[in-house]
């Protein structure tokens, strides 16, 4: 019975066993999460994990039993992925985002989010100059859909309508507000995926949406209703304009590193740069949230310019403050 | 009548080989998908690419899917709308319309949070999401890269929806390219990328899960006795030859075995014993054969195929 002797055959029937534990561990957590496991099991992984690629080393060197070492091979990548996945839980995930990544997410990217501002300002002041001056343009800047007859040719009587809500009929905020926010956040992820085409349709597309705003404002400004429109716009504009801003700045980064990779290979930098703006497209979607809520009902329930200026006022303090002030370092373990 | 069973056999071990190989076995076909990943303990996992067939598959089931939940969810809003006599409208309409936001931006990036890093469409196709570098996949790597189908899926989508001749040919053309472009994307980089894969510094990779099935020495133990191999018998084949065997014996199908034991006696002059089946025979070369390369290898010496004279 030499073929007993097989070195090969011996090695296997001494460990299976721990391969096969290991295995119905990796089930579990298939089938649930890792919370499936006891604590004795959770200690258990990393050793067993350490017990089936030293198994594979050897069974590469020594075994000529090809499904074997592809078993193992299966089987160690499998552990692999759960020793080394990811292991925080959400809430720590979560915190984690809003306490530091967020904000310095923002920090790294204060060039882009310099130019996406500048972009934006040029395109309000144009649109402002050029409406101001001769009020066809404001058809050449907005759409007909979204002027919702808040053109040049309506009477003041009718736009200053258009910034109050008299009805008094306050039911489809919470629909106001949802459809606000889910449609913001398309088109912000929307202008942030753009920036991949080198950086253009995202810039173009920032400078647009300044022509939008500057057109609408020109129009409320032709018929002295500047300050009441500002009122109106503020309240939420000024959350849900920086948003955008910073969508364009994520567009903008992963476009110019795409472009110029700097000192990193090409795909090194796009990996970068992609993990840091996709961590602020995440903030972005959050921002759009609470500009969806403060337009769709703030804007409805608060019809005192002062009290909407009040709020944009606190909005425009708050944000810059959460994602630039420096903070303290944290301490390292 | 040799020649013409030389070449029977020679193309029946062919489709054998041909067949391990599409099994994932014979490791010639797929070099060009296996990439190292060296865990931190220094073993080199030699992971396998997604092809670009399964990844397709994959995001079909997953579309799919998603279709299939947004049909069914509208109709069960629609049901409670009715059953509300349209008081909850606008409750409905919201949670409806969340719904629907969740259902197109979340869907891939929730499943791929998970520790399988797959969706259900990736996962009935053996694929996951792994970090290219080898270390943790992250949140903001699995948001860039599904942010990024915003251009490569839903824009085409979209384009193919709206598009009932409002705009110009060639503004379609200039469309259509550039959904080209995305769409086959991955086709053309030699690591399968899709443009989030490239922005997020993520590949998608095999994790085929494998039964540990018997060794084959063990299952054809108790007839081996009457088999005496000498060396010269040995001598005859390498590693390749004895995997293309190992893939025969576990499919065990009756004409195969037939052709390769003939071919392998006709090769190392064997004599059958009037009542030796052919199975047996080659369950028992195989087991010799093994026993030899092992113990060869265990010197160092690894005898690739039968040219290698080594």
């Amino acid at each position: 019975m030499a073929q007993l002797h097989l070195k090969s055959y011996r090695f296997r029937a001494e460990r299976e066993e721990d391969w096969r534990r290991l295995e119905t561990l990796l089930a579990k957590i298939g089938k649930g999460s890792a919370r499936a496991l006891s604590d004795e099991e959770l200690l258990a992984m990393p050793v067993l994990y350490r017990q089936a690629l030293s198994s594979l080393s050897v069974a590469r060197a020594t075994s000529l039993d090809q499904s074997l070492v592809d078993y193992l091979e299966s089987l160690s990548t499998r552990a692999y992925f759960f020793v080394y996945g990811a292991r925080s839980s959400l809430a720590e995930r979560v915190g984690g985002f809003f306490a530091r990544e967020w904000p310095a997410a923002a920090q790294g990217l204060w060039r882009e989010t310099l130019a996406s501002f500048a972009l934006t300002l040029v395109g309000v002041l144009a649109a402002y100059f050029l409406t101001l001056h001769d009020p066809d343009w404001f058809g050449a800047f907005v759409p007909d859909g979204l002027a919702d007859g808040r053109g040049p040719a309506a009477s003041a009587e009718a736009l200053r309508a258009t910034l109050y809500d008299k009805g008094g009929d306050r039911s489809g905020l919470s629909i106001f507000a949802a459809f606000l926010f889910t449609h913001n956040s398309g088109v912000a992820i929307f202008a942030f995926a753009l920036g991949f085409a080198f950086c253009l349709p995202t810039a173009m597309l920032m400078a647009y949406n300044g022509c939008m705003l500057g057109a609408f404002l020109a129009t409320f400004a032709m018929r002295g209703l500047a300050f009441e429109a500002g009122g109106w716009l503020a309240i939420h504009g000024v959350t849900e304009i920086s948003a955008v801003i910073l969508a364009g700045a994520a567009g903008l980064r992963i476009g110019w590193t795409l472009a110029f990779p700097g000192d990193l290979s090409r795909p090194e930098a796009m990996a970068q740069a992609g993990r840091q703006s996709a961590t602020l497209m995440a903030g972005v979607v959050v921002m759009l949230f609470c500009a969806g809520v403060l337009e769709g009902v703030g804007r409805q329930v608060i019809q005192n310019d002062f009290a909407r200026y009040g709020v944009a006022l606190v909005t425009l303090v708050l944000w810059p403050a959460y994602l630039y002030l420096p903070r303290r370092a944290k301490a390292v373990p | 009548m040799i020649a013409g069973r030389k070449r029977k056999a020679k193309a029946a071990a062919a489709a054998a080989a041909a067949a391990a190989a599409a099994a994932g076995g014979a490791p010639a076909s797929e070099d060009r998908q296996a990439r190292s990943l060296v865990t931190p303990e220094g073993v080199d996992l030699k992971l396998r690419l997604g092809e670009a067939g399964e990844r397709a598959t994959a995001l079909l089931i997953d579309l799919a899917i998603m279709v299939g939940v947004l049909v069914g969810f509208s109709l069960l809003t629609l049901l409670a709308f009715l059953g509300s006599k349209g008081k909850g409208g606008e409750v409905i309409a919201t949670i409806w319309m969340l719904a629907f936001f969740v259902l197109r931006n979340l869907y891939f990036i929730l499943f791929e949070l998970t520790p399988g890093a797959a969706t259900p469409g990736k996962r009935a196709m053996g694929l996951r999401v792994a970090a290219r570098n080898g270390g943790r996949l992250t949140a903001d790597a699995i948001f860039a890269r599904n942010a990024m189908r915003e251009i490569e899926l839903y824009l085409p989508m979209g384009f193919l929806i709206a598009n009932n001749g409002q705009v110009g040919a060639w503004i379609s053309l200039a469309g259509l390219v550039w959904c080209g472009v995305f769409l086959l994307f991955p086709l053309f980089n030699r690591d399968r990328l899709r443009v989030g894969d490239l922005v997020a510094g993520t590949w998608v990779v095999k994790t085929p899960t494998r039964k540990l099935v018997p060794d084959l020495v063990q299952s054809s133990r108790p007839s081996h006795g009457r088999f005496a191999f000498t060396q010269a018998h040995l001598d005859a084949y390498g590693v390749k030859e004895l995997h293309v065997l190992e893939d025969v014996l576990r499919r065990y199908e009756t004409k195969t075995i037939a052709l390769v034991a003939a071919r392998i006696r006709q090769k190392i002059g064997w004599k059958a014993a009037p009542d030796e089946s052919d199975g047996d025979f080659l369950a028992a070369y195989y087991a010799a054969l093994r026993g030899r390369l092992e113990s060869r290898l265990l010197l160092g010496k690894r005898r690739k195929d039968k040219h290698d004279k080594g």
